[in-house]
């Protein structure tokens, strides 16, 4: 069942001088088996509009239903929730506690008081799904591994949990581009083969362009785009106003347009930049 | 958000008290504690009471912030004042209650107990509600500087309030961030026993005192880096000059030493 | 002249968790004129930070000099001043202000250095104008943005007077808009106050505008020239796991079918005007 989100209004310390209204009357629908890129700079909502999905919030307005929990500003979170809905936060390897890896995963599955036997299960499979070879990393410490393991370890804390939906707050921050391409690379994995609904935070136009279906751009707690990357893309002004920019290749493909070429300027990777330039070019000569 | 949390208790403003120089705040609000402690008669708490009002007065703090203070204390301000009612001893019995003696000397001497209480209070919050955390650090080292000539770590324990004073913050916001993510694996920190909730905690301290550690180590690089060599050499921006104001704030002051002195021991 | 900056066959070496030697930097000889802007790229691990701490003296090398303005790290009587010549921003914008104040925090290192109190106020206000955050003096650090405390960190910098300025990935903590405001403060210092910058990042596009780009791996240098005579070695680059910008890379990919775009183009107008006289 999708993820819908209706009205949602959310205000911090109401009430308070430092009242403040991070969401404002915020609606939109994800659909099972969907990748949906969350974009806006700092402060423009996005992660306080993420913390309602899992319950960590409660809408002051409005609702959200996930699956068939609801939860509005009066309901009780059910644990479940967190279970469908699996949230990695920003360096989430900062929250890593435990004197081994294996046991560190293992903290989400025995909080849900699962047999042993399925814990262990679910670290293998969840170290499996971010690349970590089981024997060779289980026993050592979380804090004598790579930054870029580390991160991996605390997703895979999040998948022990086996959600089936996943948000992912920045989750490249900080990492270098091979550490990026490796985590970017199994978050694909898991849309692709596992069907997870997948939620990305990201400020990289780059990184959200090459993996996601549909785009929701943030600003001052309101929705203020929505639409395939091509479409979003195409709101070059508005993004700039908004303090984001567009990928280069865009302003490539624009600069040709302006300069009387036939090309698309719905255009956002390097491969479909190829294509159309080949394209263009060997038409021309012929 | 968490990190909006004010620490201690500052009222920003712009009042002569406010004003006033920190090293002299501090200094002052010790006299005036020290001087509750001689006060022995009516009139002289009604000079004390004065001077504190007049010092209210001028703070431009409403009144009800600088009686807030009073409100985690009400209960030992009221049991000093029966246990000083009942145990003192006296002659002029005024009623009595089982084997319990209101006297007139007891009475008292509650009332007088539990009014210095108030007073201190009252005085120290009105330091800390008008004195920000900074300039009352800055006060404290300044004033304890000539100490140093005998090896106390006054710049040192200035260094280390400032610090703290500058990461409780962070670390606030830190530990919201941490307990939410615990959270969303399932951890529990509200249900349970004082054990299970203590035990719960594990996930939560652990990662938060390796990433205080860690900012430790990173901010001691960054303050070496910027030449910090401890208090030796080092000047300060900001030169603490006492003003007329100061001298004025002393001479009251004073003017009420003398008066409680003259009526407690001369009189 | 001689270079502000010399690094002679600098080894540096440390113990690791399970106690084996690791060669951090494995013999980097290096010169940078006064003035220069180097941006320094490699990834995680490098030893593009620690060749920054090397910088400051905060490290010293194991075998080899490091010379800041003629100064010899090993120096022990240089040490203040050598800081105070090459001045250092962290990557952890929360980590490395100390005052709860931002113009007490920018009056910090002034004030370790012994300077009179008006000329503390002096350069603090300077510095504070020099980054953009004079309105901000008075501000507590917790409420600022990213961008805004990086910059403060700057100020703080700035406020020693110092000829060098060394980034230790400044922007990676950043979202876009705050990168954007560090590079902007970074290149106004460089252009218009003359300060020699070394920036180390792994976000090519800081790259781009720099005099000199320096890709390191394992512990030494693997290129380095101008940023278009770097990326344009795009092989080199991407065996070694970095990026390289999304025109580059249109450049190389175009090439790889057979037609005539410079592999040296690193901006959008460049990349347009090539493609248009195909």
């Amino acid at each position: 069942m999708p993820i819908v989100v209706e009205h949602l209004t959310h205000v911090y310390m109401p009430g308070s001088p430092f009242e403040s209204l991070a969401l404002d009357d915020v609606s939109f629908e994800i659909q099972d088996g969907e990748f949906v890129g969350l974009i806006g700079h700092t402060g423009s909502g996005k992660s306080t509009l993420v913390q309602h999905l899992n319950g960590l919030l409660k809408p002051t307005k409005g609702r959200i239903v996930v699956d068939d929990i609801e939860i509005t500003s009066e309901s009780k979170v059910p644990k479940r929730l967190r279970q469908h809905v699996g949230l990695v936060f920003q360096y989430p390897e900062h929250q890593l506690f435990e004197e081994t890896v294996y046991q560190d995963i293992a903290f989400g599955p025995r909080n849900l008081n699962l047999p042993e036997d399925e814990v262990e299960r679910r670290v293998r499979e969840a170290m499996a799904l971010v690349g970590l070879d089981f024997e060779a990393v289980k026993d050592r410490s979380p804090f004598e591994i790579s930054g870029g393991q580390r991160r991996r370890v605390a997703i895979a804390g999040v998948l022990a949990m086996e959600p089936r939906i996943l948000i992912l707050d920045e989750p490249t921050a900080g990492l270098d581009p091979r550490g990026r391409d490796e985590i970017l690379g199994q978050i694909k994995n898991l849309h692709a083969q596992r069907g997870m609904t997948i939620i990305l935070v990201s400020h990289s136009m780059e990184d959200i362009a090459r993996l996601v279906d549909r785009i929701i751009v943030m600003n001052r707690g309101r929705i203020a785009l929505m639409g395939k990357p091509e479409e979003v893309f195409s709101h070059v002004d508005e993004l700039h106003a908004m303090g984001l920019g567009i990928p280069q290749i865009t302003h490539v493909m624009r600069g040709l347009k302006a300069r009387g070429m036939d090309v698309p300027d719905n255009i956002y990777t390097v491969e479909q930049a190829v294509k159309v330039i080949l394209e263009r070019v060997r038409g021309k000569k012929k | 958000m968490i990190k909006d949390i004010t620490i201690g208790q500052f009222f920003p403003g712009q009042s002569p008290i406010h004003k006033l120089d920190p090293r002299v705040k501090i200094i002052l609000t010790f006299v005036f504690i020290v001087i509750i402690f001689f006060a022995k008669t009516y009139l002289g708490y009604a000079l004390i009471f004065a001077y504190i009002a007049l010092a209210m007065w001028l703070s431009e703090v409403p009144i009800r912030y600088i009686l807030r203070g009073l409100k985690p204390l009400l209960f030992i301000i009221v049991l000093t004042f029966f246990i000083n009612v009942f145990f003192t001893p006296g002659n002029k019995v005024l009623f009595q209650v089982w084997v319990l003696k209101f006297t007139q000397e007891g009475l008292r001497q509650g009332v007088f107990m539990a009014l210095r209480l108030i007073l201190l209070v009252i005085g120290t919050s009105l330091l800390t509600l008008t004195t920000s955390p900074i300039s009352l650090t800055d006060g404290i080292e300044r004033l304890l500087q000539p100490l140093q000539v005998v090896r106390f770590p006054a710049h040192e324990l200035a260094m280390m309030m400032t610090i703290a004073l500058r990461f409780i913050p962070t670390l606030l916001e830190e530990t919201d961030k941490i307990m939410k993510a615990q959270m969303a694996r399932g951890a529990d920190f509200e249900s349970g026993n004082l054990f299970q909730r203590a035990k719960a905690l594990v996930p939560l301290l652990v990662p938060l005192f390796i990433s205080a550690f860690r900012r430790a180590d990173e901010l001691a690089m960054a303050m070496e880096s910027r030449c910090y060599r401890g208090g030796k050499n080092r000047t300060r921006m900001k030169v603490l000059k006492a003003a007329r104001r100061d001298y004025l704030a002393v001479a009251v002051t004073l003017l009420l030493v003398v008066g409680i002195l003259l009526d407690s021991y001369v009189l | 002249m001689e270079p502000i900056i010399r690094l002679q066959d600098v080894q540096f070496e440390y113990l690791s968790f399970e106690g084996e030697e690791i060669a951090a930097l494995n013999g980097v000889t290096l010169d940078i004129q006064k003035g220069e802007f180097v941006v320094i790229i490699g990834h995680n691990g490098s030893g593009k930070s620690t060749l920054a701490k090397h910088l400051n003296a905060l490290l010293r090398p194991s075998s080899g000099v490091v010379w800041i303005k003629g100064m010899d790290t090993r120096d022990e009587d240089k040490l203040w001043e050598i800081r105070q010549t090459a001045g250092m921003v962290f990557q952890n914008p929360d980590n490395q202000l100390v005052a709860t104040v931002v113009e007490e925090d920018v009056a910090f290192g002034p004030e370790n250095l012994g300077l009179p109190p008006e000329e503390i106020q002096r350069r603090v206000a300077e510095a504070l104008k020099a980054v953009g955050m004079q309105e901000y003096a008075q501000a507590a650090p917790h409420y600022l943005s990213g961008g805004q405390k990086q910059r403060v960190a700057i100020a703080g910098i700035l406020a020693m007077k110092p000829e060098i300025i060394v980034l230790d990935e400044p922007t990676a903590m950043l979202d876009p808009v705050g990168r954007r405001e560090v590079m902007e403060t970074v290149k106004y210092l460089n252009k218009h106050e003359g300060i020699t910058v070394v920036h180390i990042t792994h976000y090519m596009e800081e790259a781009v505008d720099a005099d000199r780009v320096i890709v390191m791996e394992q512990g030494k240098i693997v290129l380095q020239g101008t940023p278009q005579e770097v990326f344009s070695q795009v092989e080199v680059l991407k065996e070694i796991g970095l990026d390289v910008p999304q025109v580059t890379e249109l450049a190389y990919r175009l090439r790889a079918e057979g037609l005539d775009v410079p592999l040296n183009v690193l901006k959008v107008e460049e990349m347009v005007d090539a493609i248009c006289r195909l």
